[in-house]
């Protein structure tokens, strides 16, 4: 390749600026690149910084979820328990048979063990269904299309369980884990490529097509018969939508920030996803700006809607403090809106990102009659936005840079 | 392939045109949530089609360029009044549920385009073929949504229950997102996806 090189670095002058042959400077480029590595190069040491790979990436998601599985386990069983034992029928299905039946538990809130177990019965098989029916979907992409397995399908199995109710049936799952991974996810084109939160894709889809199974007041608890001596089954949120928080109490304020409530199975400790937040913001992995955007978004919005009190609909005194403890805030604060891939990706794109989340959740909380949460939408919401916000940026970017070079 | 074939085929899967040449959306998300109102509005829209495209090649060298939107839609407009009066007349209650969608033929992309696009260039002949092929594949696309969403969203084809709904003590649990309207985007959308899978030349180039 020497004389090559040398044949090359001699012609060169008569290429650039003021050569000879000037306009053609494209075509020796050309032919220079192509032999060897590209002229404008980096001449200094190497540009890793840190050897974070995909891998590694989304083994810390799972970490940071941890804390929400523990919770998600335990607090599934004590639901169950304190309905059953405050007087609603077991559930019909196998879970309860074995529980009640062959390993001779009874309803007792009090045993940590028993509700551990418990709640493992209801979430180990939708988790399992889940990752199954996702993973053969993605092996049979991957195969296809000739690439790897990623890892990110790792991290959306483990999310799509903890939003999902402990009552869902297992053909739902299985359902709802295929549209999220195939029409969420591969036919843009495969993980890092897709606008839209997989496993919020599948929650939707599920959400719209069987809403009998997954809103309501019957399906946040493993236990049938809830309306029986007036025990509501009914999640926090959606009681507030109705008369609003003058019946909670400090207690029930602390129930819900612990997490020992009705909801999907992974969403209702605020405390738990605190704690994968810091994990995550410790590690870089989540973005604290997404999380800040989407505090302050809904920060602004409650407050102004505060302003204005409203005789016929009581969500819209609802103070910002109990906005993020009630219903999915937390947990899609920290562990949805964040998701690198369908999140924007310019630093201050992110800020606006998450601020519109956060306005999106509280209007659709408030404004909107028919659905008392409203964490999933916004955020698939602003999924579909970010691209246009990352634009904005970059083409900010572009024109400061042309501006300070004077071109 | 003769060229008046070609014309009558080439708008099935070649050259369809919801889903290459993205045209008449709006009326197949509305329409299809059932096969019945999704053949009626496929009968109507291919109907028109073939008028329009008839009577706008026949007059293509009498109408003014200037102009000619204008006249190309007071004769698709009075066309669809007609079909819409039959359709009163004839089958009220599907006419009832398909309500204004009869009446925005008008502004289906799909007549205005080929009418544009076709009949002003071309023969009376080819131009009547044109609107017959490009209205069998508007209707190919509506049947296969309807079908899909119908059966589907309330367990039925063509009204004849095949599956019976929970709510009627069957074991079917009623689709609810297949009777909203996204549902006929993803079902489009995935046609879309399996027609290029098969015909490779009309996937866009990057």
């Amino acid at each position: 390749m020497k004389p090559l090189r040398d044949l090359l670095d001699k012609i060169e002058p008569l290429f650039t600026k003021g050569g000879k042959l000037e306009r053609f400077y494209a075509l020796f480029e050309a032919i220079d690149t192509m032999h060897f590595s590209p002229l404008d190069r980096a001449k200094g040491t190497t540009h890793v910084r840190d050897g974070l790979d995909l891998k590694r990436l989304m083994i810390t998601v799972v970490v940071a979820l941890v804390p929400c599985i523990i919770f998600a386990l335990y607090n599934t069983g004590y639901q169950a328990a304190a309905a059953v034992s405050a007087g609603a029928a077991p559930l019909d299905n196998w879970q309860d048979a074995l529980f009640y039946g062959t390993l001779g538990y009874t309803a007792d809130p009090t045993d940590v063990l028993g509700c551990f177990i418990h709640g493992t019965l209801f979430f180990a098989p939708i988790y399992l269904t889940g990752l199954a029916v996702g993973g053969m979907i993605e092996g049979a992409f991957a195969i296809i299309r000739k690439h790897e397995i990623t890892e990110g399908f790792l991290v959306t199995s483990m999310l799509f369980p903890l939003i999902l109710p402990p009552t869902i049936p297992l053909w739902q799952v299985a359902l709802g884990i295929s549209f999220g991974v195939i029409i969420g996810k591969e036919v843009f084109g495969g993980v890092g490529m897709n606008v839209l939160n997989p496993a919020l894709t599948g929650r939707a889809f599920l959400f719209f097509a069987y809403p009998a199974q997954i809103s309501g007041d019957q399906v946040w608890i493993g236990a049938s018969n809830l309306v029986a001596d007036g025990y509501s089954g009914a999640t926090m949120l959606a009681t507030a939508a109705e008369s609003g928080i003058a019946k909670f109490t400090d207690v029930h304020f602390m129930d819900a920030l612990i997490g020992l409530v009705p909801g999907s199975m992974g969403e209702t400790s605020v405390l738990a996803c605190l704690g994968g937040a810091c994990i995550l913001i410790f590690t870089q992995v989540g973005s604290w700006r997404t999380m800040l955007g989407v505090t302050v978004g809904t920060l602004a919005t409650a407050s102004l809607l505060n302003m204005f009190p409203s005789d016929t609909n009581p969500m819209f005194a609802v103070p910002f403090m109990w906005h993020i403890v009630l219903g999915g805030w937390a947990f899609g604060t920290v562990f949805m809106a964040t998701d690198p891939v369908s999140s924007s990706f310019t630093e201050k794109g992110k800020l606006i990102y998450g601020f519109g989340i956060g306005v999106m959740v509280v209007m659709v909380r408030v404004v909107n009659p028919a659905y008392p949460e409203g964490m999933m939408l916004s955020i698939l919401f602003m999924n579909m936005f970010a691209p246009l916000i990352d634009h904005f940026f970059v083409q900010a970017n572009v024109k400061r840079r042309k501006a300070r070079y004077g071109l | 392939m003769s060229k008046a074939s070609k014309t009558v085929l080439d708008p099935l899967f070649n050259d369809n045109p919801i889903a290459l040449q993205v045209l008449g959306v709006c009326s197949a998300l509305a329409v299809t949530t059932k096969i019945e109102t999704a053949l009626v509005m496929s009968v109507a829209v291919t109907l028109v089609l073939i008028a329009s495209n008839a009577s706008i090649s026949a007059l293509r060298n009498l109408i003014p360029p200037s102009i000619r939107i204008i006249v190309q839609l007071v004769i698709i407009a009075s066309l669809v009044i007609i079909v819409d009066q039959v359709l009163k007349a004839f089958v009220y209650e599907v006419s009832k549920q398909m309500s204004v969608f009869v009446g925005l033929i008008i502004t289906n992309c799909i007549v205005m385009g080929r009418a544009e696009g076709f009949a002003m260039q071309n023969g009376v002949k080819l131009s009547m073929l044109d609107g017959l092929g490009n209205g069998l594949g508007y209707s190919v696309i509506l049947l296969v949504v309807g079908a899909f969403r119908e059966l589907f969203g309330s367990g039925s084809l063509y009204g004849l229950q095949i599956l019976k709904p929970v709510t009627e003590g069957g074991f079917y649990q009623t689709n609810g997102l297949m009777v909203l309207a996204p549902a006929a985007f993803f079902l489009i959308g995935i046609f879309i996806w399996v027609l290029r899978t098969f015909k490779t030349d009309q996937v866009e180039a990057e």
